[in-house]
């Protein structure tokens, strides 16, 4: 039988230096068969050093390569961190649901980011992209702690060339460098009007942005079913077994990681 | 389903024969407990045995095991070194506790490591009667129809024996001389009487319809912070308990070289470090959370789920848990009466 434990290998061909914490792995599939929907997480390995959970950033549409944008935070990060190209990892998925973009048409979709959680969502608005038509409005709305904690620095400028999209900036502690708008991300979200009712709210980032940005969305109108939140946790095997995402009923590897305020919040405070 | 007759002075030549499938495992004394134990000589064999310390959930996802062997990159599965074994004397509450992680490990998605224990694991039920900590009877778990292969009914003589799949009828038959086939009415009479009297001796009674609902009103309720109070975090109940799956994934490196295990072994949700990601994020810090999340578990995402708890009624907890939150405290507790 299929054995969905067993890793195959991928090849990184490039490493992007995105801030001085976060880089850009690109992967070379080598061939495997593989593909993935926005919104699903992959589980990588380190060789002799562990496994672990990542969702990916490049599109879903792009078969030859994945690309992770990964924060060194951890015991399995910080051994990628000491990798060069041409190193071999492992990969095993895509696990999770992946988002239900086809609910997203012909509404405005408001992308809301918080640091490296930004890399996730870069994956879902490359998805959204291939059908931009299908959308209302495409809004990215994205903080980071300082300017140099910025990730995809210099293709954020391109995005904003790209008709059907609105991307706005902050960061939460200004510098000289900065000239853009200081505070934390849901300060972007101020002077949101319209028909929020039916707007779709997509969240990513710490669980304290993400806590504060749903706040936020609620106060201005937005239907707890189309408020959608990163919930990752450490989902060890990615099947429902392991045990370690639980979350009050759910299991976030495989009813999520991405759920619905709806569905999350009646979980004392599911955000710590 | 068949049903055969076996005389009890007979078992043990016919426990004797199944070494021809696998080695044989069964009750034996450990000091003043029982455990599962190998036997090498079936003269170890302690029927007295009503509660094994773990549960025999220990054949099928052992405490520690390796799913892979790697070197460099290339991780290779360790699946052909399983071994057959026949396990005697898992009493029906057990058997469930089986059905349970039958759907946690083979229904959701079909994971290899247990499907090939559990296909070289051969079951062979036995009745039981219950001590004071026994329920089995309020979960419905003190009779098997299924998941096993030969299921023995001690009555006064003999033993009545259930024959639950295709290898269970290959085990019949490697000494189909010792069995009757010809079930006489007084023998039905004899084994409806123990029926009755078995299912009179469940002293203790726990009510688990409606769980759901009642732990939903119990959400914000003090008694978990009651529990949390005394509880040790030692982890002995998801030990002990045949219904709990969790476990965490290590990649082990020999001394030299660039080869080693990746490991499988148990975990539990009452252990501290359970929810903790990576930078050190504890997504569930409190003691009172993790005694809630293992009784939301059971009590209500599995029932949500598969329309039962996930409690067989063994009564391991309530013997096991040295500060008393088991499951009889706590669904007490629950409907504060």
């Amino acid at each position: 039988m299929n054995n969905p434990f067993q890793p195959f290998p991928v090849t990184i061909t490039n490493i992007i230096d995105e801030t001085p914490t976060i880089k850009t792995f690109v992967l070379d599939l080598n061939g495997n068969q593989f593909s993935f929907d926005a919104g699903q997480f992959i589980e990588l390995t380190i060789p002799g050093v562990g496994e672990a959970p990542f969702t990916p950033s490049s599109s879903p549409y792009d078969k030859n390569k994945l690309e992770m944008t990964i924060m060194k935070v951890g015991k399995v990060t910080s051994a990628l961190f000491s990798l060069q190209v041409g190193a071999t990892l492992g990969v095993r998925g895509p696990f999770g649901i992946r988002y239900p973009i086809e609910l997203y048409e012909g509404k405005e979709i408001y992308i809301i980011g918080g640091g490296v959680g930004l890399a996730p969502l870069r994956s879902l608005f490359f998805a959204l992209m291939e059908n931009v038509k299908k959308y209302k409005r495409i809004y990215i709305r994205y903080g980071a702690r300082t300017s140099q904690d910025i990730v995809y620095k210099q293709q954020i400028p391109i995005w904003k060339t790209w008709k059907g999209v609105d991307i706005q900036q902050s960061v939460d502690v200004g510098d000289n460098s900065w000239k853009g708008k200081v505070g934390v991300v849901t300060i972007l979200l101020d002077d949101l009007i319209g028909n929020t009712k039916n707007m779709v709210g997509v969240v990513c980032g710490p669980p304290i942005m993400m806590k504060f940005a749903t706040i936020k969305l609620l106060e201005k109108g937005f239907d707890g079913n189309n408020i959608y939140l990163s919930m990752e946790k450490n989902m060890s095997c990615g099947l429902g077994q392991c045990g370690h995402c639980r979350m009050g009923k759910y299991f976030v590897c495989k009813d999520g990681p991405v759920l619905t305020w709806e569905q999350v919040k009646d979980i004392e405070d599911p955000f710590l | 389903m068949k049903v055969l007759k076996l005389q009890k002075r007979n078992l043990n030549s016919y426990l004797e024969s199944l070494r021809v499938f696998g080695e044989i495992y069964g009750p034996v004394r450990k000091d003043e407990k029982y455990i599962y134990g190998q036997l090498d000589d079936l003269d170890k064999l302690d029927l007295r045995m009503l509660r094994t310390i773990l549960p025999v959930k220990k054949f099928l996802v052992p405490p520690k095991f390796n799913t892979f062997s790697f070197e460099g990159y290339t991780y290779k599965p360790e699946l052909e070194k399983i071994p057959r074994r026949v396990i005697f004397g898992v009493h029906p509450c057990e058997i469930h506790g089986l059905l349970i992680l039958d759907k946690f490990f083979l229904e959701r998605f079909p994971d290899p490591y247990y499907q090939e224990r559990r296909k070289n694991t051969a079951i062979l039920g036995l009745s039981c009667v219950p001590d004071e900590k026994c329920f089995a009877k309020s979960t419905g778990t003190h009779f098997v129809e299924s998941g096993f292969d030969l299921a023995f009914n001690e009555l006064q003589d003999f033993y009545l024996v259930w024959v639950g799949s295709s290898l269970g009828d290959d085990l019949v038959r490697l000494r189909l001389d010792l069995f009757e086939e010809d079930i006489k009415e007084r023998d039905l009479h004899e084994y409806m009487k123990w029926r009755s009297w078995r299912d009179s001796q469940y002293k203790l009674k726990l009510d688990m319809t409606g769980m759901p609902d009642i732990m939903e009103l119990n959400y914000n309720s003090p008694i978990w912070k009651k529990f949390g109070d005394k509880d040790l975090s030692c982890g002995a109940c998801s030990m002990v308990c045949p219904t709990c799956p969790c476990y965490n994934v290590r990649d082990q490196l020999k001394p030299v070289g660039n080869s080693g295990e990746r490991q499988r072994h148990w975990d539990s949700c009452m252990f501290k470090p359970f929810a903790v990601v990576a930078g050190g994020h504890n997504f569930r810090e409190n003691r009172a959370e993790r005694v809630k999340l293992w009784y939301t578990h059971k009590l209500k995402a599995f029932i949500t789920e598969f329309g039962k708890p996930a409690c067989v009624g063994c009564g391991r907890c309530i013997d096991t848990c040295p500060v008393d939150i088991n499951i009889k405290t706590v669904v007490t507790a629950l409907k504060g009466v």
